[in-house]
């Protein structure tokens, strides 16, 4: 892939990854989209690779019904200042309309930050829920059991 | 009789059609409507937000998350073998389709080749749990817009089909029967008797259901021209499965990305092209009859020979050979204690499961443990389609455009 966001592409087991620059990944979205054909985004999920840095594997499967392939994007993000602040990418919901849920899903659990996102909220945890669940420093019997107060 | 039809619509084409009244701006009589999450017709726990204009919705607004049980994070405490439970946990209909690509990708990184006679089982077993949720969906859709007796045909069925899960792995529902390495247990002595008698009549009953529903008015009038979404915007929001060959679209990962041997099955992918309520229906019904095809063709073609993959560090050892020898005792406590490990890596696997693509991404450390294991479930993408579909229609059709769906929540919510 000739794309000057693609940093690095790997074959394992038949599959691509492609290592992608996070700056840049709504770029090479649009172009795969628009001159690729990979009209289907498949899923977007994350790898909490704690306690390495970057922390954060961001990762979409992108598929292509006209050349029946599959590809992987892998975006390394990690916690952008000391102060804890939430990780952050742009979001992919510009080029296809089905990474609304799945960026939302990935927010929910592992508190990654897509910027320009329409509807950044809890999607499957409730609304007032704090922690990341699927971070690898998260309990699995959870810290606190909160419901809201009437 | 064509006289009386003349004459009552003669009589009919006299009423003035009912003149529509725009909402002024200042008072838009809009309404919002809270449905489910324990609505019957949701099919679970879904809500549903809906804004209407009078009955029809002008807006739709799906919350989920109420059957979220953090199955993903538990994978991460279990060990690879067990992990397996949880697959079936997901979709409880098609548990063996979750199953199969749990399995699939874990042999993917453990590269291990299975022989010929575990992959035809694996597929004649997920044909069967492809009926039975297929079954249970035409049962529980034709009950929402009122056909009653469907529902008890269907589940006729679908019991003959859990005990055949039964004689295979124990267990009518959460199966765990395909496991990395191949399968549970081995096919049970006289399996081709049960199944050959269920599929040798299973064309017959489907030709029952056909009957009962394809000329029927309340059926016809309620499903056809119901719940349209184009293909463009199925394929955008992440729709897959049934959804997009009721719109015309011949994808079948079956087809596409041939795995487990379903490239030495013949089979058709019927693609209707409506885009409806109807041709959903339509496609339902004619994958049935493709699986049992399929399943008649395992049943005729099975394979002689292991059932299991030659790999004695992932296999659990037969119980005779284990009080034996000295090494498939040492593999068996080695499995058993501490799990087989898998080299590092990750893999992506899908198979086509009765709602559309099921994908796992599994990543491993090389422990015995997931490191990380994504599932992309079909009933959370179609979901998202969800608004588009009912934009526009009547509260009442919302019911039918819901159900054409057919999403399981247990799978959207994990």
């Amino acid at each position: 892939m000739n794309h000057p966001a693609v940093l690095e592409t790997k074959e394992a087991f038949g599959e691509t990854t492609l290592i992608v620059d996070p700056a840049r990944i709504v770029d090479l979205c649009r172009y795969l989209k628009d001159s690729e054909e990979y009209v289907r985004l498949s899923g977007i999920t994350a790898v909490d690779m704690h306690p390495a840095e970057p922390r954060f594997e961001v990762i979409y499967h992108l598929h292509s019904l006209e050349k029946n392939h599959r590809l992987r994007l892998k975006c390394r993000i990690g916690q952008s200042d000391a102060s804890g602040a939430n990780p952050e990418i742009d979001s992919a919901t510009g080029v296809w309309r089905s990474a609304n849920w799945y960026e939302r899903e990935v927010f929910d659990m592992f508190g990654i930050g897509f910027r320009n996102h329409p509807n950044l909220v809890r999607i499957l945890m409730p609304v007032d829920w704090e922690g990341y669940p699927l971070r690898k420093d998260y309990p699995v019997h959870g810290y606190k059991y909160s419901y809201p107060s009437e | 009789m064509s006289n009386i039809k003349q004459s009552f619509e003669d009589h009919t084409s006299t009423i003035p059609a009912i003149q529509e009244i725009p909402p002024t701006p200042a008072a838009p009589r809009r309404m919002t409507l809270n449905m489910g999450p324990q609505h019957p017709s949701t099919h679970g726990v879904l809500r549903i937000v809906l804004e209407l204009e009078g009955e029809t919705i002008v807006s739709a607004a799906p919350d989920i998350g109420f059957l979220h049980t953090g199955i993903e994070k538990e994978f991460e405490q279990k060990n690879w073998q067990q992990g397996v439970t949880l697959t079936d946990r997901v979709d409880y209909l098609a548990n063996l389709s979750n199953n199969l690509v749990y399995a699939l990708a874990v042999e993917k990184l453990l590269q291990i080749e299975i022989p010929a006679r575990a992959q035809w089982t694996r597929v004649m077993m997920t044909e069967f749990s492809r009926l039975n949720s297929h079954l249970v969906w035409l049962g529980t859709h034709a009950l929402d817009i009122g056909a009653m007796t469907m529902f008890f045909y269907c589940f006729r069925e679908r019991e003959d089909i859990l005990r055949i899960f039964e004689m295979f792995s124990g267990q009518r529902m959460m199966t765990s029967y395909i496991r990395p390495g191949g399968l549970a247990l081995e096919p049970p002595r006289g399996w081709q008797h049960a199944v050959g008698k269920f599929i040798k009549t299973f064309p017959s009953k489907v030709d029952e259901y056909e009957e009962l529903l394809n000329a029927n008015p309340i059926w016809t009038r309620r499903t056809k021209g119901v719940g349209f979404i184009s293909l463009e915007d199925m394929l955008d929001l992440g729709v897959t499965g049934p959804m997009l060959r009721g719109a015309g679209l011949n994808w079948d990962i079956r087809k596409s990305e041939p795995y487990s041997s379903y490239d030495k099955f013949d089979f058709k992918v019927p693609v209707e092209t409506s885009n409806d309520v109807w041709s959903r229906y339509r496609v339902r019904i004619q994958e049935m009859r493709e699986s049992a095809k399929i399943i008649t063709q395992a049943l005729e073609g099975m394979p002689e020979g292991a059932w299991q993959a030659d790999a004695p560090h992932v296999v659990l050892p037969d119980r005779e050979k284990m009080k034996t020898q000295m090494e498939s005792l040492i593999y068996h406590f080695k499995i058993v204690t501490e799990g087989y490990r898998v080299p590092a890596g990750e893999a992506y696997q899908c198979v086509e499961a009765p709602r559309g693509e099921i994908g796992y991404y599994v990543v491993s450390d090389g422990t015995s443990k997931p490191y990380r294991v994504h599932m992309r479930t079909p009933s959370f993408g179609n979901l998202q389609g969800l608004p588009k579909m009912l934009e526009g229609i009547m509260i009442a059709d919302s019911i039918a455009a819901l159900g054409s769906m057919d999403f399981v929540l247990g799978d959207t919510d994990r």
